[in-house]
């Protein structure tokens, strides 16, 4: 197990033991939504990770790197970017998913800005969003949002 | 009604799993079709579940804390609040403690800039929820390394407070907000303890 599994684990239980002591009432109910929420989630995860392994089989290394690699540029970091906006998945599987394309051969910057496009753009929830906010926000948020993911890509394609 | 609403609530919980099943029987058919890609497919499947499995109870666990000792509502009277760069980093703290998707953020940001909150403290408030949650970075570190979060992070935080500062100016046109007078309602009842 790594170390990163470990203290993951150490950081959530320690945490749970001080809410625990804190209040125990709310502690209990923190870790029921904790389960129902897991429930919830885990076929979505499943899924995934189901995804992920036959993408794996048949994706060949040297289409991801074309498409979304070092040598991709600009445009493979636009084109990127899009799907992460208009995928509407879980944040959490957003991770793995981006892992399995940088094994591929993706660069790091195109995987940043995939999980920072998939995460702060929501093409699905734009209707939802303009209907609370107002339209002009809405486009706004969104389309800033974009260009920051792009902007936060490129810089840590330099620095990483 | 709620018999209905009960069954379209079973039909929702119901339904990522009936995917589920869909995918894994279109897995296995190409599994079949194509002998030769097994290997691969199952030890990748394989990898990665064991990856999730090992770090996505313990993120359950966060994330259920955070929903049970921070309430929306008091991060609303915290962001209501707030103001200048101050109050931008406190959005960007208030932001990354509840749980829940974005969506569920927007209602409540609405009703935030109703109450007079400022459109720049309520954009890096959406921002941070949307991409930055401790039990998130957790998954980020697990998959991606310590390096790649930390530097996306940081990235994140400086550029959605200019944004939010920036989207501001270009909202808020003069004359088209009520007066920050508007907010007197919990000034009164301040002022009367």
């Amino acid at each position: 197990m790594s170390v990163t599994v470990i203290s993951i684990n150490v950081v959530a239980v320690g945490c749970l033991v001080w809410a625990a002591l804190k209040d125990r009432a709310r502690a209990w109910q923190a870790l029921v939504a904790a389960g129902r929420a897991f429930l919830r989630l885990l076929p979505t995860v499943l899924l995934i990770i189901v995804v992920i392994g036959v993408l794996f089989a048949f994706a060949p290394a040297d289409q991801v790197a074309r498409f979304v690699g070092e040598r991709a540029g600009l445009v493979g970091i636009l084109a990127i970017s899009a799907i992460g906006a208009v995928l509407h998945i879980p944040a959490l599987t957003a991770f793995p998913m981006a892992a399995s394309l940088l094994q591929k051969g993706a660069s790091l910057a195109a995987v940043a800005a995939f999980i920072t496009t998939l995460t702060m753009v929501g093409m699905v929830t734009l209707p939802l969003e303009i209907k609370q906010l107002g339209r002009k926000m809405a486009l706004m948020r969104n389309g800033f949002s974009f260009l920051t993911a792009v902007l936060i890509a490129l810089i840590m394609g330099v620095i990483l | 009604m709620t018999d209905r609403a009960g069954k379209n609530a079973k039909g929702e919980l119901l339904k990522p799993w009936a995917s589920l099943a869909g995918i894994v029987a279109l897995a296995a058919a190409l599994m079949l079709i194509f002998p030769d890609r097994r290997a691969v497919a199952a030890a990748t499947t394989w990898d990665y579940l064991r990856e999730m499995v090992l770090i996505l109870p313990a993120v359950m666990v966060m994330m259920g804390l955070f929903s049970a000792f921070v309430s929306r509502e008091q991060v609303a009277r915290y962001l209501g609040a707030a103001s200048g760069i101050k109050g931008l980093l406190l959005a960007v703290l208030l932001g990354s403690l509840p749980t829940g998707p974005l969506y569920v953020a927007f209602p409540l940001a609405a009703a935030l800039l109703k109450k007079g909150a400022r459109v720049s403290s309520v954009i890096v408030f959406l921002s941070a929820w949307a991409c930055i949650k401790i039990p998130q970075e957790m998954v980020e570190i697990q998959f991606l390394g310590l390096k790649f979060m930390a530097l996306r992070l940081l990235l994140t935080i400086a550029f959605v407070i200019p944004m939010g500062i920036l989207i501001e100016r270009l909202v808020v046109v003069r004359g088209n907000r009520a007066p920050a007078g508007g907010t007197g309602e919990e000034g009164g009842f301040d002022a009367s303890v």
